[in-house]
């Protein structure tokens, strides 16, 4: 992987939230690189830290959080250098971040091309208000939502849920981001739905010339639009891939205990092969590997040591030391 | 699997839509469903958010007064049950709800919420606290957790009390409602093989209500399909998904992103177009039909039936006649 192709990258990552019950240890070491022009998938279970490191790319942890180290260089420039004037520029501009919940995301007062519109006053001056309204239809022809001219001048709950989320994504791309980062966009939506938010993200990627982070726990969506995928655990990715040799040949042993733990419809499966145990306590983490003490081949070294993310092989990354070369 | 335990018939189910008091409308939640689920059998029920699942099931175990139609229990019409008949049907009918975190009191502990059912059902047992453990080393806990309260519980841990409380009158039927959707897949897995062992252990029968197609179809034998209050498919899980026959099932599995990228990318895509009606005022005919890419002149004027079109495959489907 050469750096000049590198849009983002996130070097040794560390978030922690100083609770009453004691510093939660959110983002322990994360490591990642996105590519120009690619989709990356970031995947893992609730609570891995897959949306902290997202709004640590963006400065926008909430207190009692805190970036404790780590560097975030967005185009050659570590972004948690940079002042909050600069930073505002980026956020919103040159990367947009999309969630979950679109309701949560829209102002219930204004009218949806309203908002679209705000986005873009608020990143540019000297723009005329026709032509402010012309591009809002245009972004709402570019998200798909059928009868743009009409449909600007309706408020949030005149939508639903599938065309709130078109219309947040409107938003997002207003100002032609070249990173959007997509934090379980389709999550709270139906499959069908999904499929039509897919497409228009999709489209997207490919006429705007846009990197995307599609953030998800579902398996399902990777296969279908990443190009690469990072998986995560506890606070750490534990291994990256290019989509097809992941799913043919997982290597980390937490990425094949996820993949043997849900349903295949393409398979006929008598029992589902849960990963034992729980997910660790971020308060007080096991030693060593996050994973160990619900790994079956952990050893010694595991419970001492954490592995490093290395390169095993052109293009695939673990953070295992059942893969140390010596 | 002989007899059928349950027979669904003609069931309605209509919501009065009100504004300033006065009933401006009705939704068609559950619109006219016919169905039989077999003793010992898990009867899958997919679609898509407000389908009418929730609904259909509640129906079923009486929870609510059907606008028409009848549910028929071992031969008995359950909305003609009183006094002691009635609660032995409550006992033997259960349900467990979607979400773990708001089934449970959380001011009673554990051994509270499990003596909670058989205190009220009187159900006849030696030692109660060694029934409890019992009941909580079926679902995979144990002892020390008898004495402590939800709270202290993860998702999945409060899911198994609450099939435990499930078990804890030893029902015949229960409806799972989304039991793992608000679960993470590793959580999940241990819940779905939990539930199929009960099922070969006590012969359980399941409604088991998903919006996952991938897990309605590892858990179901038969497998039911809504739209817009209707059933518009029925068939054994593997046929369903190796030949789906309704546009509607087309088009969903087609939606469904498969955890297999050769796979995934290279089948064929019927693109979902337009969006679910409303159920208050549904489509003429077919309810798919301004969905449909094969709808005629037919699908818009005439209501198609759920018919068995070869063995085992029933369809409500003009394309079929
Ligand atoms: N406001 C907060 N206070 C304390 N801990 C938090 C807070 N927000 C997040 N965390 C911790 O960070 C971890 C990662 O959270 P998050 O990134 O939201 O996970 P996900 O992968 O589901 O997006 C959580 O397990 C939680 O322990
Ligand atoms: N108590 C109620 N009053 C009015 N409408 C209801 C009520 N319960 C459900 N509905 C409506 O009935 C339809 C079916 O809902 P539901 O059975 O919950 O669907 P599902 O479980 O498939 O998501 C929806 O349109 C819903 O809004
Ligand atoms: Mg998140
Ligand atoms: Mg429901």
């Amino acid at each position: 992987m050469s750096r000049r192709d590198e849009i983002l990258r996130i070097e040794d990552l560390y978030v922690h939230f100083y609770t009453y019950a004691g510093v939660v240890k959110a983002i322990d070491g994360v490591n990642m690189s996105v590519l120009r022009g690619e989709t990356y998938g970031l995947v893992g279970e609730t609570g891995c830290g897959k949306s902290v490191t997202m709004r640590a790319v963006l400065r926008l942890i909430p207190p009692p959080g805190r970036i404790v180290k780590g560097r975030v260089i967005f185009n050659g420039v570590n972004l948690l250098e940079l002042p909050e004037e600069e930073m505002r520029k980026i956020r919103g501009a040159k990367i947009a971040y999309i969630v979950q919940d679109p309701t949560a995301a829209l102002d219930p007062l204004y009218t949806s091309g309203f908002q679209v519109a705000e986005t873009i006053l608020a990143h540019e001056e000297n723009v005329g208000k026709k032509s402010v309204w012309e591009r809002v239809v245009s972004l709402f022809k570019s998200v798909l939502i059928p009868d743009a001219e009409r449909r600007v001048k309706q408020y949030p709950h005149e939508f639903s849920g599938g065309m709130r989320q078109r219309v947040v994504i409107a938003c997002a791309i207003s100002e032609k981001p070249e990173l959007l980062i997509a934090d379980e966009p389709t999550t709270s939506v139906d499959v069908t739905v999904q499929a039509q938010i897919l497409e228009v993200l999709e489209d997207l990627k490919k006429t705007q010339e846009m990197t995307m982070i599609l953030v998800t726990h579902n398996l399902g969506l990777v296969a279908q639009i990443c190009d690469r995928v990072g998986v995560m655990y506890a606070g750490s990715i534990v291994e990256v891939s290019d989509v097809f040799r992941l799913f043919e040949e997982p290597l980390h042993p937490y990425t094949r205990g996820l993949l043997n733990a849900i349903p295949h419809v393409t398979r006929t499966q008598f029992r589902l092969e849960p990963i034992p145990g729980t997910i660790p306590d971020l308060i007080n983490p096991p030693p060593g590997c996050r994973f160990h003490p619900r790994c079956k081949h952990a050893t010694g070294i595991c419970k001492r040591e954490k592995p490093k993310l290395r390169e095993i092989e052109p293009g695939r990354f673990v953070a295992c030391h059942l893969y140390r070369g010596d | 699997m002989e007899a059928p335990l349950i027979q669904v018939k003609d069931l309605v189910k209509y919501f009065p839509v009100k504004k300033l008091f006065i009933t401006v409308g009705q939704v068609h939640a559950v619109d006219g469903v016919s169905f039989e689920i077999m003793r010992g059998e898990t009867f899958g029920l997919v679609g898509e958010s407000g389908s009418g699942k929730t609904t259909l099931g509640r129906l079923m175990l009486r929870l609510l007064t059907p606008t028409s139609g009848d549910v028929v229990y071992n031969g008995r019409s359950i909305f003609e049950l009183e006094g002691g008949e009635l609660k032995e049907f409550r006992r033997r009918a259960q349900i467990v709800f979607q979400d773990p975190y708001t089934s449970l009191n959380p001011r009673m502990t554990i051994y509270d919420i499990l003596s909670e059912p058989i205190n009220v059902h009187k159900i006849r047992i030696p030692d109660k606290r060694e029934y409890i453990v019992k009941l909580l080393e079926t679902v995979g806990l144990g002892e020390e957790h008898l004495y402590r309260y939800p709270h202290e519980f993860s998702g999945g841990q409060k899911q198994r009390i609450a099939i435990a409380r499930v078990l804890a009158l030893r029902p015949e039927f229960t409806v799972l409602d989304e039991p793992t959707s608000a679960l993470d897949v590793s959580v999940q897995a241990q819940i779905l093989n939990m539930l199929k062992e009960l099922q070969s252990e006590f012969k359980f029968t399941y409604l088991f209500i998903s919006h996952d197609l991938s897990v309605v179809k590892f858990m179901s034998h038969r497998i039911a399909v809504m739209y817009v209050g209707k059933i518009i498919e029925v068939a054994p899980s593997d046929d369903l998904f190796s030949e789906p026959l309704h546009p509607y099932t087309q088009m969903l599995l087609s939606a469904l992103p498969v955890p297999d990228p050769k796979y995934t990318r290279s089948k064929q895509i019927i693109k979902p177009r337009g969006q679910v009606p409303s159920a208050i005022s549904p489509p003429p005919g077919c309810r798919f039909h301004p969905r449909c890419p094969f709808a005629r002149e037919k699908c818009k004027a005439e209501e198609p039936e759920l018919r068995e079109v070869k063995p085992s495959r029933l369809v409500a489907c003009h394309l079929y006649s």
